[in-house]
C-alpha cells in the first residue's frame, strides 16, 4: 500500500500543553489504526507559527515556514485537529490559522476533531463550533469528536475508550484516502471559460 | 525596455511628523511627481483608479491630461483602470480622446480594482468581478478596432451602429496591459489578445508572480502571437535608498512600519527579504532589479511605487533622482546585455503605428499576388 500523510494541528498556548497531549494519544491512536501502513506524520503546533499567522493575515501571504505548514496541513490524507475551548469556542489562533488557508484547500479532508478545556461543560464546542467551521470547508469531519477536561485525564478509561473510537473512524478514512497523490492545477480555467466573454456577448 | 513610476494616489499621514497633506497637495504633488519622472529620464507614469478615500485618482484621464499638457516624451499609463465597474464604452472615448491630446504617449493597464463596495456604488456585483472584466474587454477591444459596432452582453444594454469617437490616434489603439494578482483567467485573455501582462510584484513574493507570468507566456504563444519569450511583459517593484543602506533602513522603517498595506506587520528586514521591495543602496536595487529577468525572462516594463505610505513629496523627488541617475541608466545597460534580439522592447505608439503599416502592406501584397 502506498504511503498516507497525516497531519496534526495542535493550537495550544503552553508549553507543554494539554492540547498537544491529546493530539499526541489522536495520533498515535490513529497510527495503530493504520497498522501495515507507512505514514509521514507531520505536527503543526500553531504556537511555532502565531506570528506568521498574523502577519500572513496582514500582508495576504505566508512567510516561508508558515507555507511549509499549511502545505503539510492542505496535501495530506488526514487532519488532526485540536484546539483549546476559549470563551466557548475554538482559540483564536485556531481560526486564525484556518483563515490563511486556500477555503478550497480543505475539501474531502478527513479530520478527527479534538478539543480541551478545563471543564467538560464546554465539550459540545467541538459539536456546534469546530464541526460546521469544517463543513463549511467541505472538509469530512470524523462523527466521533473527542473532548478532554482536566478531569478527564484523572479517569482514563473513558478518554481511552473516545480516542480510540474516533481514530478508528479516521483511520479507516485516511487509508481510502488519494488526496496526498492528487496534482491540482492552480491554472485550471472554469468550465465553459470563454477569454471573449462567457455569456455570448460579440 | 522602459523604466517608470506607478502610484495609488494614496493620501496618506507621514507618521515621523504626523503631517497629513490635503486631497489638493497630494493631487498637484502628483503631477509634479510626474514632471520629474520625464525630467530624470523615465519613460513612462502610470496613475492608478480608485473611488474610495485615502485616495484621491477617481479621475485618471483629467490627471493624466494635465500632465500629457505638460510633458513632452513620458508614456501615460494606468495602474489600473476599472474594467469591471467602469463602462467600457466610456474607457474606449476617454482613453482614445487623452491618446489623441497626449500624441500617442498613452496606454493603459486594464484591472478588477479590489475594493468590494466599490462594485455596488457603480451598480455591479463583485461575485462577478472577472466575467465583467472578460466581456467588458472585449467589448472595448472593438470599440477601437471596429467603425460601427452591434453588440449584446450580459452587463451593459446593447449597442446598434455605435461607433466611439474620438477614434483612435492613427487608427492604432492604445497599447493594452492586463494586471492581475492571481487569476489565470484574466492571463488567458491577455494572452488570447496578444496584449501585455502586467504582474504587479508587490507586497508578495516574487515566485507567485513568477508562475502567473510563466502561465502567460505559454499562452501567448499557444495563441500564435509569437514565442512564450516575445510575450510583453510588465512587472512592479518598489525601492527606497539612500548613498548608505543604514541611512535608508533608518529613513524608511517608520513608513514601513505604518504603511496601509504591511504595517505593524512583519518586520522590514523580513519583508525586503520575502518580497521585491528592496530598502538600501542604488546598488542594491541595481542588484536586486537586475536579477529579474533571470525570474521573469526578458521583459518589456519596470514600474516602481515611490511614494506611498506617507512619504513627503520632497523626499519622493530625491528618490526619483536617484533612480533616473543612479540606477535606471545601469539597469538599462544590464537589460540590454545578451537580450535575444527577437524580444520586443517596450510598446510605443509609434511602434504599433508602424507594425500596422507593415501588416497592411502584407495584405496589400498578398491580395495583389491574389
Amino acid at each position: 500500500m502506498t504511503a498516507r500523510t497525516l497531519a496534526v494541528i495542535a493550537a495550544g498556548l503552553s508549553q507543554p500543553s494539554s492540547t498537544r497531549l491529546l493530539a499526541d494519544r489522536l495520533t498515535e491512536a490513529t497510527l495503530r489504526a493504520l497498522d501495515g501502513v507507512d505514514v509521514d506524520v507531520t505536527v503543526v503546533e500553531l504556537r511555532d507559527v502565531a506570528q506568521d499567522v498574523t502577519n500572513n493575515l496582514l500582508t495576504g501571504f505566508p512567510s516561508p515556514k508558515l507555507d511549509t505548514a499549511i502545505q503539510a496541513v492542505t496535501s495530506a490524507d488526514g487532519l488532526i485537529a485540536v484546539t483549546p475551548i476559549f470563551t466557548t469556542s475554538y482559540s483564536g489562533l485556531f481560526k486564525s490559522f484556518v483563515d490563511v488557508l486556500d477555503p478550497q484547500s480543505l475539501t474531502g479532508m478527513p479530520v478527527l476533531l479534538g478539543a480541551t478545556g478545563g471543564t467538560e461543560r464546554h465539550s459540545l464546542a467541538i459539536d456546534y463550533a469546530m464541526r460546521p467551521l469544517f463543513t463549511y470547508l467541505h472538509a469530512n469531519p470524523v462523527p466521533t469528536g473527542v473532548y478532554a477536561a482536566s478531569s478527564d485525564w484523572g479517569t482514563e478509561a473513558g478518554l481511552t475508550d473516545r480516542i480510540e473510537r474516533a481514530a478508528s473512524e479516521l483511520a479507516a478514512l485516511v487509508r481510502a484516502s488519494e488526496r496526498s497523490q492528487s496534482i491540482r492545477d492552480p491554472f485550471a480555467l472554469p468550465e465553459g471559460f470563454s477569454p471573449v466573454g462567457g455569456f455570448g456577448a460579440q | 525596455m522602459q523604466f517608470g513610476i506607478f502610484t495609488v494616489s494614496d493620501v496618506t499621514t507621514d507618521p515621523t511628523d504626523d503631517t497629513t497633506p490635503t486631497e489638493g497637495e497630494r493631487i498637484k504633488a502628483l503631477v509634479t511627481i510626474a514632471r520629474k519622472a520625464e525630467e530624470v529620464g523615465l519613460d513612462v507614469f502610470a496613475l492608478g483608479e480608485h473611488h474610495n478615500p485615502p485616495f484621491v485618482s477617481s479621475s485618471p484621464t483629467t490627471m493624466l491630461g494635465y500632465i500629457a499638457a505638460q510633458t513632452t516624451e513620458l508614456i501615460l499609463s494606468t495602474s489600473t483602470t476599472l474594467i469591471t465597474t467602469n463602462d467600457p464604452v466610456k474607457i474606449a472615448e476617454d482613453y482614445a480622446m487623452l491618446q489623441h491630446l497626449a500624441d500617442g504617449r498613452v496606454d493603459v493597464m486594464m484591472g478588477r480594482g479590489n475594493t468590494g463596495p466599490v462594485y455596488p456604488w457603480f451598480g455591479k456585483d463583485i461575485r462577478d468581478g472577472i466575467p465583467l472584466a472578460l466581456e467588458n474587454y472585449a467589448l472595448l477591444h472593438r470599440l477601437w478596432r471596429e467603425e460601427f459596432v452591434d453588440w449584446q452582453g450580459q452587463y451593459r444594454t446593447p449597442l446598434q451602429g455605435f461607433q466611439s469617437t474620438p477614434r483612435p490616434l492613427d487608427g492604432v489603439p492604445p497599447f493594452v496591459w492586463h494586471g492581475s494578482i492571481r487569476s489565470p483567467e484574466i492571463a488567458e485573455q491577455a494572452a488570447f489578445y496578444g496584449d501585455g501582462f502586467f504582474a504587479n510584484n508587490i507586497f508578495w513574493p516574487k515566485e507567485h508572480y513568477m508562475r502567473l507570468v510563466s502561465y502567460y507566456r505559454q499562452r501567448f504563444e499557444h495563441y500564435g502571437h509569437g514565442t512564450a519569450a516575445q510575450a510583453i511583459v510588465g512587472l512592479g517593484g518598489q525601492a527606497f535608498m539612500r548613498t548608505k543602506s543604514q541611512d535608508a533602513v533608518a529613513e524608511f522603517r517608520p513608513y514601513f512600519d505604518n504603511a496601509p498595506v504591511y504595517g505593524h506587520g512583519p518586520s522590514m528586514e523580513d519583508f525586503t527579504a520575502q518580497t521585491p521591495l528592496t530598502v538600501g543602496s542604488p546598488q542594491e536595487v541595481i542588484d536586486k532589479y537586475a536579477g529579474m529577468r533571470e525570474h521573469f525572462g526578458d521583459y518589456q516594463r519596470q514600474l516602481f511605487l515611490m511614494d506611498h505610505a506617507g512619504l513627503p513629496l520632497k523626499t519622493v523627488l530625491e528618490q526619483l533622482d536617484i533612480l533616473g541617475e543612479e540606477v535606471v541608466p545601469v539597469l538599462r545597460k544590464e537589460f540590454a546585455a545578451n537580450r535575444p534580439a527577437d524580444v520586443p522592447d517596450g510598446p510605443t505608439h509609434a511602434a504599433l503605428v508602424a507594425q500596422s503599416e507593415r501588416v497592411e502592406a502584407a495584405e496589400t501584397a498578398t491580395t495583389v499576388t491574389a
